[in-house]
């Protein structure tokens, strides 16, 4: 299913409009995550509007594809885009946070249908993930299984044994999606605990490995499609991005990892979102 | 009647003359302070720096840190190794990682090795607040004291927090001490006695004994000061070592006032409460009664939100108290 161009430009601009979500529902919480979520707002609207086979109205149908997110911290991205999908009102975003919440800090299962995995916990989704693709294996289910995961995450051991289980059994029908956004809380992933030549490591561990531009939605839709294709081996897309992307004065700086805006702050990001926004769409027409 | 010898802040009861400061900043100093007094005091992280206030270690002794990335398997076995070969690791990260993701790597090669690796667990408790019930430690207390040779302190402010830092340096075998995240009264001072498995009379009294750790000592304190009022008479005890326990201080107070409740921000199954009532049902029986979470994980919200929800401020104590002093009577 490739993707025409007309499709591309909605969902960047669709994204963007994520972006501002993400900003006002954080700025609303008061705590929370806002590099991560807004890096990945592209992949995630990718995901929701183009990728997923999916039912916004039936969460929890059987034959689904599965979204699993590793990385809980960046669920942000994951409520905002479920939000416009359909799964729950927009206006539910204002409870982020908040007592008797459905949208927790870190995402719950069984608070929220549709979020598949309780997670926050690093370095635990891919291994969930192959369960999954390996009992739905087992059914000879025909739906996918993509994980997110964050190159933080990479420094835990049990992506690497879930990597080596995954490649074990020729999981082909789980894809995974890895965050390179080379940050994480205490700075750059490479100054706190080297993953390079991340790319290699997969190889080595007998996957298949694509690099893309995490926010060219195009590539992105490439390298799924092309994950498809792939029998002998599980996928993993490096997508490349940028924490914080759209608002520049945050963008690359690891200091955002784990903080909100605050209301001049939010003011400011929001109107930089706007500008990009416009310019998506003067491009367009 | 407060405790004079516990020395405790003048002002007590004054919230706007406490201070406020999380326990997991007295950690913080503490490390610094051990690495003054002993070079073999090394720190480790795992991506948490400035949360476990580790990062003042870390600006003080470059040399002496480790950053291990978020890895706290790999961070207790390598502490594990460096306290093989002498140094004294402090291994610092959240209480839900560490111990609650290493704890074999801890068992093993920590205290069936018998090695002086001191586990710092910030963020233990519902009061973390928004994050939600995956960052809430609610069971470090219950993995920890089962492990022989572990030593378990629960600090109820920076103070003590800073005092058990160091104390935790000195001794000999693998240490676990719990910090919170919030900002909490700091109601003891320099002077308030802390020693290595002694509980600290802060108040005295007849009719049913306190006994708590954490930030919730201060809950205590407030519930027996509104049951003065009331005319019951309330022994309150910081029970920061939940492990070694001190059975003659418990076992005194219980005898003179026959009801108990216990206070902790920790599953009531498995923690401190439980650690004194399996001591108690064979040397002393009486009626008690636990405060702590119910068999259940916490959730996102607000800290004060969440510790009224989960019944562990002092309204809630002084009902477990008047239970209790029914069931004594009956
Ligand atoms: C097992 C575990 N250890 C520590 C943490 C605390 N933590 C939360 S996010 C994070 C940084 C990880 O880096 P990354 O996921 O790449 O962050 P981002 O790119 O979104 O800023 C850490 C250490 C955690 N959630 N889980
Ligand atoms: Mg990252």
């Amino acid at each position: 299913m490739n993707i025409h161009d007309k499709k591309v430009k909605k969902l960047e601009e669709l994204a963007n409009k994520i972006r501002q979500d993400i900003i006002s529902m954080l700025l609303e919480a008061g705590s929370g995550h806002t590099a991560g979520p807004l890096g990945m707002a592209d992949i995630f609207t990718a995901l929701y509007f183009h990728v997923l086979h999916h039912d916004p109205k039936n969460p929890l149908w059987e034959d689904r594809d599965r979204l699993i997110l590793s990385n809980g911290h960046i669920c942000p991205v994951r409520y905002v885009t479920m939000a416009h999908a359909g799964y729950f009102p927009l206006k539910e975003l204002k409870t982020l946070r908040k007592l008797g919440t459905r949208l927790q800090g870190h995402p719950e299962r069984e608070k929220l249908p549709g979020v598949e995995t309780t997670s926050g916990p690093l370095g635990s989704g891919l291994g969930q993930s192959a369960g999954i693709a390996y009992a739905a294996m087992m059914d000879k289910k025909k739906f996918r299984v993509y994980c997110i995961m964050s190159d933080g995450e990479q420094q835990a051991g049990n992506t690497w044994e879930a990597a080596m289980f995954t490649a074990d059994n020729k999981l082909n029908n789980l894809t995974a999606i890895l965050d390179r956004n080379n940050i994480q809380i205490n700075g750059m992933t490479e100054d706190v605990m080297p993953l390079e030549p991340i790319r290699e490591k997969y190889e080595a561990f007998n996957w298949h490995v694509i690099e893309i531009n995490g926010h060219n939605i195009e590539e992105f839709v490439d390298a799924v499609e092309e994950a498809k294709a792939i029998y002998e081996k599980p996928t993993i897309i490096i997508a490349h991005t940028i924490p914080g992307k759209g608002v520049p004065e945050i963008e690359f700086d690891y200091q955002w990892h784990g903080k909100p805006p605050k209301l001049d702050e939010a003011k400011r990001f929001l109107d930089q979102l706007r500008t990009i926004g416009g310019k998506i769409k003067s491009e367009h027409q | 009647m407060i405790n004079q010898k516990a020395k405790l802040v003048p002002d007590l009861f004054d919230k706007s003359k406490l201070e406020m400061i999380p326990t997991r900043n007295g950690y913080g100093k503490g490390l610094v302070q051990a690495g003054e007094k002993d070079e073999r005091v090394v720190v480790l992280c795992a991506d948490l720096a400035e949360s476990t206030r580790s990062h003042w270690f870390r600006e003080k002794f470059p040399e002496r840190y480790i950053e291990m990335g978020v890895a706290e398997q790999n961070m207790a076995t390598i502490a594990a190794g460096m306290a093989n070969y002498g140094k004294i690791p402090f291994i610092s990260s959240y209480a839900a990682f560490s111990p609650g993701r290493n704890n074999e790597q801890i068992r093993t090669t920590i205290s069936l090795n018998n090695l002086p690796v001191k586990i710092g667990g910030a963020h233990a408790g519902i009061s973390v607040g928004p994050d939600g019930a995956t960052h809430q430690a609610l069971e470090d207390i219950a993995l920890m004291r089962v492990q022989p040779r572990m030593t378990v302190f629960v600090p109820c402010d920076a103070i003590e927090s800073q005092k058990a830092t160091v104390a935790a340096a000195r001794l000999p075998g693998p240490v676990y001490i719990r910090f919170a995240r919030e900002k909490t009264p700091v109601f003891t001072t320099e002077k308030t006695p802390f020693k290595v498995g002694r509980a600290e009379i802060f108040k005295t009294g007849d009719d049913v004994t306190i006994l708590s750790c954490g930030p919730l000592v201060y809950e205590a304190l407030l519930a027996a000061k509104n049951l003065e009022k009331e005319k019951v008479s309330v022994e309150v005890i910081n029970n920061h070592t939940i492990k070694p326990q001190d059975e003659k201080t418990i076992v005194n107070s219980v005898k003179k006032t026959k009801a108990l409740v216990t206070v902790e921000e920790h599953q009531v199954m498995g923690g401190m409460g439980s650690a004194v009532i399996e001591m108690l049902a064979k040397k002393y029986p009486i009626p008690v009664e636990m405060i702590g979470v119910e068999d259940r994980f916490g959730e996102s919200g607000k800290p004060d939100e969440l510790l009224e929800k989960f019944g562990l401020t002092h309204p809630h104590i002084m009902r477990a108290v008047k239970k209790v002093l029914k069931r004594k009577k009956d």
